[in-house]
């Protein structure tokens, strides 16, 4: 039966693989640190692209590696993106992330510094950007489903009031809008301790939660014991957590597992930046509970609008997705309301239903995914942060 | 409800309470209400506690558990009274 959600339109833009967009970057992606000046020269010659420099990609092994590959194409293929131009030291890691960014269909220039130099690169990328820009702004926004869009969550700078609140509300949204049709992601592994009992029985049937449980406890096991110097009460909940109320891990997480609502499932589980591959429905990605980090990754696994319930005040961007800001903690909306985008303190007021709350998110993801700047847009907030899992070689 | 509550209660089970006005002071009447079906009650304020922070609902013990959310979120390691503040200094995680 058709709810009141399913005629939501929005104007996206549909790209080459049938995927809808809401963003149309014409992105200069380096293949590794070395090659960030070279990105962000050609950016500064041409107007209407966007560099996005980070610290990694050289002696990276294993699975590892895989993860820097997979953020690369997946960053590069997701649908907020137009085309790419990807510049690396040498040529075959350049060509690998090129050519695996071309089979989504859409425009790729690859250029590699060693044996021509920067100046080379940078003249010869530049003229390659400038066509994609051209290309770029001649493409029209289309109507769209707002089923089409790949909705991906994580929280930040949490304290209690987004267990009571700013996650219930993005857990109302997954709940009117699986059932829709849209692709969501939610994760952050170390913060389902104390959830995890929780966790699995949300799983769509027992043999997913059992993998789930089992991607959790390695995290557990190869991670956390096999690094800690204490007893991780500094980190995890985070000083920030702690000064906004938050006093145990436990408690953290049952409020972090209100963005999937009362409702949703998850039908399969994701690596870090992997992309979905079982068609509609929510998917938890094994990932960071640090912000960019998370965020980056999930933007690889192709979702085009992120979600980010926050307490404290979290003020995370990425440069292709367009991070939403929601908060119940009215101090935060006194303190810091140049960063959030939807105000759900009348929550905590009982002034505002969790139906409200969601029905006013998804009115937001409506609007941001029609065009609407958000706050981290505005303010210049693009954090690009690779998962690194060990030491390069 | 025209009552702007001072602490809300995710569950009745629970033994604890958030804080949700800025500026709470010890001594305050407090209004509250359980989310999970509206019902309210009224609690005083052993402390001045910050927006955000919990309040215990009874006395709880050293030993006790903290619920919220109807479930456990960490072990009471000082007894405390009825309407008092509870973090850190108080209450502790059972996994590390």
């Amino acid at each position: 039966m058709a709810s009141k959600y399913s005629n939501i339109t929005v104007k996206g833009f549909r790209r080459e693989n049938g995927r809808v967009g809401v963003r149309n970057h014409v992105l200069i992606l380096p293949v590794d640190d070395i090659s960030n000046a070279a990105c962000e020269a050609v950016a500064n010659n041409v107007k209407g692209t966007m560099a996005i420099p980070h610290a990694y990609g050289r002696l990276q092994f294993g699975e590892d590696l895989e993860v820097h590959f997979r953020t690369m194409i997946g960053t590069g293929s997701n649908a907020n993106v137009h085309s790419v131009v990807v510049i690396g030291i040498e040529p075959d890691w350049t060509k690998r992330i090129a050519d695996g960014i071309r089979e989504t269909g859409k425009e790729v220039a690859e250029f590699s510094i060693e044996q021509k130099g920067d100046f080379e690169t940078i003249r010869a990328a530049s003229w390659a950007a400038k066509d994609f820009v051209h290309k770029a702004t001649e493409v029209q926004r289309e109507e769209c489903s707002i089923s089409e869009l790949w909705v991906s969550t994580k929280c930040g700078e949490s304290d209690t009031t987004t267990g009571l609140g700013s996650c219930p509300t993005v857990g109302n949204m997954y709940d009117k809008l699986l059932p829709e049709g849209i692709t969501g992601f939610f994760g952050e592994t170390s913060e389902i301790t104390g959830a995890e009992h929780i966790c699995q029985k949300r799983a769509i049937n027992e043999e997913v939660g059992e993998r789930w449980y089992k991607m959790w406890k390695a995290y557990q096991d190869d991670v956390i014991f096999a690094h800690q110097t204490d007893d991780l009460s500094d980190s995890q909940p985070t000083k920030g957590n702690i000064l906004g109320g938050l006093t145990t891990i436990e408690e953290k997480a049952l409020g972090n597992l209100e963005k999937i609502g009362r409702t949703s499932q998850y039908i399969d589980i994701l690596e870090p930046a992997e992309q979905p591959n079982l068609g509609k429905g929510l998917y938890f990605m094994d990932s960071s509970s640090a912000a960019a980090e998370c965020v980056t990754l999930m933007a690889a696994g192709g979702a085009v609008i992120h979600t980010f319930p926050t307490g404290q005040g979290n003020v995370v961007g990425n440069p292709i997705v367009p991070v939403i800001k929601i908060t119940a903690n009215p101090r935060t909306v006194r303190t810091m309301g140049e960063h959030i985008d939807v105000d759900v303190s009348g929550i905590l007021r009982r002034d505002q239903t969790i139906d409200e709350a969601g029905d006013a998110l998804i009115d937001m993801i409506r609007r941001t995914a029609n065009g609407r700047n958000t706050a981290a847009e505005a303010l210049g907030h693009r954090e690009f942060s690779m998962t690194k899992l060990y030491r390069s070689a | 409800m025209s009552n702007i509550p001072h602490l809300l209660v995710h569950d009745h089970e629970d033994n604890v309470g958030v804080v949700v006005v800025e500026g709470l002071t010890a001594g305050t009447e407090m209004f509250c209400c359980v989310t999970h079906d509206n019902s309210t009650f009224t609690l005083t304020a052993g402390a001045d506690v910050p927006i955000g922070h919990k309040i215990a609902l009874k006395d709880l013990k050293n030993g006790d558990t903290a619920v919220k959310y109807g479930e456990d979120i960490g072990k009471v390691i000082a007894d405390i009274s009825k309407g008092e503040h509870v973090h850190t200094h108080n209450c502790k995680t059972k996994r590390w």
